[in-house]
């Protein structure tokens, strides 16, 4: 189906553990995914009034663990303050579930198609551990910019762009804006 | 008054409301696996015009979601005013968005892939989530240090057909049209970029193309309800309640409700400047009908706990607003039963009624003033903030009754 060569990105790679023995499946059409996922998050909006999200969780999380070691610094930082200041438990939100199913929904699909294994995707050029470093650099860059953003790809491009909001829809040009000015002083990563 | 979105809360519980948001979350994260997003190089050649699959099912999952939310909000199923709209603050989302675009590139993922990622065990994904983590953690540290850039450029509940000042209708079938033009454009960057041979495509995409262009001109042709066709939907069960008078207050009642610190009231007096100028309750906001559409959103925002009481000098003017914001849905409105008037009757003392008020055989009819003011002295008279030493225990017939807040109040990414 798609143009991007497996054999090519999941080059030679260390020890490939698969978890389940089924066979892997390829990836259905993205015409698919894209009907399957609208549904998904129409059903969201219709039944709980809310989107999707997933940096809202991964940062309550954080939020929470931040509460155990020092909760007198979350309750004098204004924008901690709201999600865990006081009595209040970070977790106690409807993304934080949202952000678990993600995990789990993830993983069951993973093991029903054959792709629960230990591997590490790159590009052909790149050694492993310079992969994760830059792994590990863009989340940085992509939690920080989700969180100055107020939702990341799922919490402002998908729901914000169903709803038609204004700040939505230009914060996903600057996305993809930011990521095509870079994208050829760093094809070594990918190519 | 439409069913969804549903009252998850009080139908199944908070326990049960978020049994929902798991259900939702996981159906999430078996779509995002199954289209390939765990998969950083294939995310990642959107980039190089390689494989347009993020695009492909961005894109279309926010057409076909926006296509199914503005056709169950234009057959009456579905409370567009209570689904969260990503309010607009504009700098701030620019610049996220760039410092993202620069993530996704380095790191090949977006949050929610790449918990998607770690879920299938992929290293890098589980790397990618240990420096989102931190770059989460480090933004709550920073943001102290440039709050008044990250509150600016606020623009609130800020949509598409505001922007433009067309139906939402025709957004949608111009955003039909963008999306079908991206899509085309995609398959043959594809094509040109990524040796992709656009014959094994399925031909059902141009099918679906044509069920999409349809249901964007049904949404045209059949628009989204206006405030009177809302209205008309509830107007037997809302005339009952007028005519009960289960939503007009007693002032007594307002009074102590103005007193109850685990109540938020907003006082709307929706009479002209000029009797406002002359006399009103402390507190109270002035608004003129004509103005109330437009601050629809910022009631909408107000916490949970908030009770609307619309008020004029009878009931007649505050009866009107409250059928606006009853048919918008903004939750525990009520009428000052009587208006100001029952309330100055109420409240004020023998010699202010001695010196104030018009004798009853000359008091005007309709939505006037029973007393008359020779200045105009606002909420400054004793009667504007009545002493409570002297009115407790006041007795009336408790009408307010609080809902639990359908939709959500602070949704989003929060």
């Amino acid at each position: 189906m798609a143009t991007y060569n497996p054999a090519q990105s999941q080059a030679a790679e260390g020890p490939k553990a698969a978890l389940s023995r089924r066979t892997t499946r390829p990836y259905v059409n993205p015409y698919v995914g894209a009907i399957l996922l609208g549904i998904v998050l129409f059903l969201s909006f219709f039944i709980t009034g809310n989107g999707l999200g997933a940096s809202g969780g991964m940062n309550r999380i954080i939020v929470y663990f931040e509460d155990l070691v020092a909760p007198t610094h979350i309750d004098r930082t204004p924008y901690l303050l709201e999600m865990a200041g006081g009595d209040k438990n970070a977790l106690d939100s409807w993304v934080v579930f949202v952000g678990i199913g993600v995990i789990v929904g993830g993983a069951i699909s993973g093991w029903a198609n054959g792709r629960l294994k230990f591997v590490t995707d790159r590009g052909p050029n790149i050694p492993v551990r310079l992969r994760w470093v830059m792994a590990f650099v863009g989340g940085a860059f992509m939690g920080y910019g989700a969180r100055m953003a107020r939702g990341c790809t799922s919490g402002q491009a998908l729901s914000g762009g169903a709803t038609l909001s204004v700040g939505s829809w230009v914060f996903m040009i600057a996305v993809f804006a930011g990521a095509y000015a870079l994208a050829y002083f760093v094809r070594k990563l990918w190519n | 008054m439409p069913t969804f979105p549903l009252p998850l809360i009080q139908l199944f519980g908070q326990g049960g409301a978020y049994l929902i948001y798991l259900a939702i979350g996981i159906a999430f994260g078996a779509v995002l696996e199954v289209s390939g997003f765990a998969n950083s190089p294939k995310l990642a050649a959107q980039f190089y015009f390689k494989d347009m699959t993020v695009i492909k099912v961005m894109f279309g999952a926010i057409v076909v979601a926006m296509l199914l939310i503005l056709l169950a909000s234009g057959l009456g199923l579905l409370d567009y005013n209570l689904v969260w709209v990503n309010p607009t603050y504009m700098w701030p989302g620019i610049v996220g968005g760039l410092i993202m675009g620069i993530g996704f590139i380095l790191g090949g993922f977006c949050p929610g892939t790449s918990l998607v990622a770690a879920a299938t065990l992929k290293i890098d994904g589980m790397f990618f989530v240990l420096g989102a983590f931190f770059g989460i953690f480090m933004f709550g540290e920073t943001v102290s240090l440039f709050d008044d850039f990250w509150y600016s450029s606020y623009m609130g509940r800020f949509t598409l057909q505001d922007l433009f000042q067309v139906d939402a209708g025709v957004v949608a079938l111009v955003v039909v049209i963008m999306a079908l033009f991206v899509f085309w454009g995609s398959e043959q960057l594809e094509r040109i970029f990524g040796q992709k041979d656009l014959k094994i495509e399925p031909r059902w995409r141009y099918g679906a193309a044509g069920i999409i262009v349809l249901v964007g001109i049904i949404l045209v042709v059949i628009g989204q309800p206006t405030t009177e066709d809302k209205w008309a939907r509830m107007q037997t069960e809302r005339e009952t309640q007028l005519a009960d008078r289960l939503v007009q207050i007693d002032p007594g009642e307002l009074f102590d409700l103005m007193r109850n610190d685990r109540l938020k009231v907003v006082m709307l007096d929706v009479r002209s400047e000029a009797d406002f100028n002359r006399f009103h309750i402390l507190d109270a906001r002035h608004i003129l009908p004509a103005d109330v559409p437009a601050a629809l959103t910022d009631f909408h925002m107000e916490q949970e706990n908030t009770v609307f009481v619309v008020m004029s000098n009878d009931e007649v003017a505050a009866t009107e607003v409250w059928k606006l914001l009853v048919a918008e849905s903004i939750p525990n409105s009520y009428i000052l039963g009587g208006g100001v008037n029952a309330w100055l009757d109420k409240f004020s003392s023998d010699d202010f009624k001695a010196q104030y008020a018009l004798a009853t055989n000359i008091q005007p009819v309709g939505d006037q003033l029973h007393y008359n003011f020779p200045e105009s002295l606002g909420a400054r008279y004793p009667v504007s903030a009545p002493d409570p030493g002297l009115f407790h225990e006041l007795e009336y017939e408790s009408k307010v009754v609080l809902e639990i807040k359908r939709g959500p109040t602070g949704g989003g990414c929060g």
